[in-house]
């Protein structure tokens, strides 16, 4: 290999980002067009692992400076102004917002804490989300997941973690379906698995 | 497959939890004065009863925290769940 090629191949790794399971994006297409299940990824979403003291003010203020409240009740989720903040623990929270808003938002979950016992994470790469949508979303899940996921449960605005297939993922149950929060080094497998589970539903 | 009530999450598979032994076993609250024997005492010994029996479980692929259960080695029946730090509740 010359130095050029190299070099050459070096700036190729430079350029722009990859996201886990951008390999399945054709896949997940085929797979999404007779209707009746859509798969899809959505890449690069800002993760923040939040952990504080529920009963404290730091909590509060938190949720104040989020304008989203920090939910107290397990597997809730609390939305608004384009993020959403998913229930982990009874101290930990996962707040979910748009690509590249990871800094300005530890900053702001930062100025809230002012001092107090807090944890602001970045895990964005930690985890890619996987869109599980249609009406049979629910039947293909069901194939690896033993959680009851009927909307009378599960329905928008929940989020469980627990095992899809023997790999721990986030779930959230979304309007049309769910989100699968899947690690990164899992989502080649969970995206195999989620298109062999759904073959027989696709239209 | 066990069906373990988890105090935070509700109903989960038994594989998503870690298993961790017999429960309120105290630390010492000076291990230096421990002899050996004693120090392996409090390592080692634990209770086996062929019945009721408190022990703590980690619901690891779920919200991760630990807690405590009163289980039948008998029968696998969960009598109670009960969170870390409380006290072990009384069975009739």
């Amino acid at each position: 290999m010359t130095a050029e090629s190299v070099a050459g191949s070096v700036a190729e790794f430079a350029i722009g980002r990859r996201s886990p399971a951008a390999a399945y994006a054709a896949r997940f297409a085929a797979a999404s067009a007779g209707g009746a299940i859509r798969l899809a990824e959505i890449p690069f979403l800002t993760h923040l692992n939040v952990r504080a003291d529920p009963a404290s003010p730091a909590a509060e203020r938190i949720g104040a400076a989020l304008g989203v409240p920090l939910p107290v009740e397990p597997g809730v989720v609390t939305e608004g102004g384009g993020l959403s903040v998913l229930w982990l623990g009874p101290d930990e929270w996962l707040v979910v917002g748009p690509d590249g808003a990871a800094r300005e938002l530890t900053e702001r979950i930062r100025d809230a804490a002012a001092g107090e016992h807090v944890s602001v994470v970045d895990v964005s790469a930690q985890r890619t989300t996987l869109v599980v949508a249609g009406e049979r979303a629910r039947d293909v899940l069901a194939h690896g997941c033993a959680l009851d996921l009927h909307p009378r449960e599960f329905g928008p605005g929940r989020c469980a973690q627990t095992l899809l297939a023997r790999t721990g993922v986030v779930l959230v149950a979304v309007e049309d379906g769910f989100h699968v929060l899947v690690r990164s080094s899992f989502a080649a497998y969970a995206a195999e698995w989620l298109l062999d589970a759904s073959v027989e539903y696709r239209g | 497959m066990l069906l373990i009530a988890c105090p935070w999450c509700g109903p989960r598979d038994e594989a998503e939890f870690h298993y961790g032994g017999q429960a309120h076993v105290a630390h010492p609250e000076d291990p230096a004065a421990l002899s050996d024997e004693e120090w392996a005492r409090y390592l080692f010994f634990r209770d086996n009863p062929k019945g009721l029996f408190a022990e703590r479980w980690s619901h690891a692929a779920g919200c991760r925290r630990w807690f405590n259960a009163v289980r039948d080695t008998a029968t696998n029946e969960i009598h109670a769940v009960y969170r870390a730090g409380e006290p072990r509740p009384v069975i009739t």
